[in-house]
């Protein structure tokens, strides 16, 4: 394996270009390398400059994703190793404006989450001193596959609904309604039919794939966005067919 | 992604969806011909009418009808009409399908390619039974 490997990092400094241009940087090529750390070489030796998101560097907090060889990546979970002998293209994650270099603004999406109500819902509150509500394991399993998710954004730069229609809803935070509506403590599924089943909700959605295909966790959101699609498409025919007690 | 410019970032870089974006992934590829696709169902279940109604109107019309569907441009637009048939059915039988449905199997969740080749045993029992009565 050749010791050094280039990195073409997209710059865009909003003060002085119109466009963002390429930067190439030859930096060492280690095996447990992965792309976040070329980022940080290119950081602290080379150009201090350059702007980019991190935190973790292990694939928890969803910061550094960013587009590797076209690809949605997350950079800290991505090996240089992989792409020798390069070079290596890093790119801010598509369909979100950049801010800066490889920082984009995901506000897009911080508005969104909350439309969906993300949290456990109750019909009655009850008191701290009643105590917890218990779950079983099996009714655990049932959500824990969507609550995996880490809010990175690969999704979305993988998904070309979202690309061509701003109002689309997304598919994390499809996912994350699922991972609420699924819960065997929440009661609040019907509070979030109304933006889920809309049609920026989940029948904007033409099932593509992406969005599972790159994310790290194995959320699988096309999966969640499919599935409440055949729970809305039920629920519509009930509300049709069967007299309102019966439902 | 609203368009307004926030004061502290007054100089966000939109770059705008190529118009061939759909060539750049495989998969993008597959889902614009997958939505291609149902035109080719609206087709087959226009041709399947059009059938059912020169069976109706008796044996001349029916021979009529036969000759039409044999001639050079018709085999074409069928062939090219089964082809993104297949696909149409392939993306929901094995792809959608699996990861859609929960199945349950004595309190356990089968895995999407146990729906998946569920589906496909179905699939070849419907092809057999279809088979069986006309070729029987």
């Amino acid at each position: 394996m050749a010791d050094r490997i280039i990195l073409r990092v997209t710059r865009y400094r909003p003060e002085s270009d119109t466009e963002p241009t390429t930067q190439e940087h030859e930096i060492p090529l280690r095996k447990e390398w992965s792309v976040l750390d070329g980022l940080n070489h290119i950081k602290d030796h080379l150009d201090g400059t350059l702007s980019y998101r991190w935190s973790c560097r292990m694939g928890v907090c969803g910061s550094c994703g960013m587009t590797v060889n076209g690809e949605p990546k997350l950079t800290c979970a991505t090996f240089l190793g992989d792409y020798a002998p390069g070079p290596v293209r890093v790119e801010p994650l598509s369909n979100f404006p950049v801010v800066r270099d490889l920082v984009v603004d995901i506000g897009d999406f911080m508005r969104k989450l909350p439309r969906v109500k993300p949290w456990l819902i109750r019909s009655e509150q009850e008191p701290p001193a009643a105590g917890e509500y218990p779950q079983l394991p099996a009714e655990r399993e049932e959500y824990e596959q969507f609550s995996m998710c880490i809010n990175c954004m690969l999704c979305y730069a993988a998904c070309p609904v979202y690309a061509l229609d701003e109002e689309f809803l997304g598919p994390a935070a499809i996912a994350l309604a699922q991972r609420y509506n699924l819960d065997s403590r929440d009661q609040g599924a019907s509070e979030r039919t109304d933006v889920l089943s809309a049609a920026e909700g989940i029948w904007a959605c033409t099932f593509v794939g992406e969005c599972s295909a790159v994310c790290p966790k194995d959320v699988d959101p096309a999966g969640a966005i499919q599935r409440y699609k055949f729970t809305a498409a039920m629920d519509s025919l009930k509300a049709l067919l069967l007299p309102r007690g019966a439902r | 992604m609203k368009t307004e410019h926030t004061p502290f970032h007054p100089r966000w870089y939109r770059p705008r969806v190529p118009v061939f974006w759909w060539l750049r992934r495989r998969s993008y590829l597959l889902f614009v011909l997958r939505e291609l696709s149902s035109v080719f169902v609206a087709w087959f279940v226009v041709f399947l009418l059009l059938l059912v109604n020169a069976v109706a109107q008796g044996p001349e019309d029916y021979r009529r009808f036969l000759d039409w569907s044999a001639t050079p441009g018709m085999l074409l637009l069928n062939v090219v009409a089964l082809c993104f048939i297949l696909l149409h059915a392939v993306t929901w039988l094995f792809t959608l399908s699996p990861h859609a449905m929960v199945v349950r199997l004595r309190g356990r969740r089968l895995p999407p390619a146990a729906i998946g080749a569920g589906n496909l045993v179905a699939w070849m029992l419907a092809s057999a039974l279809a088979a069986f009565l006309i070729l029987g």
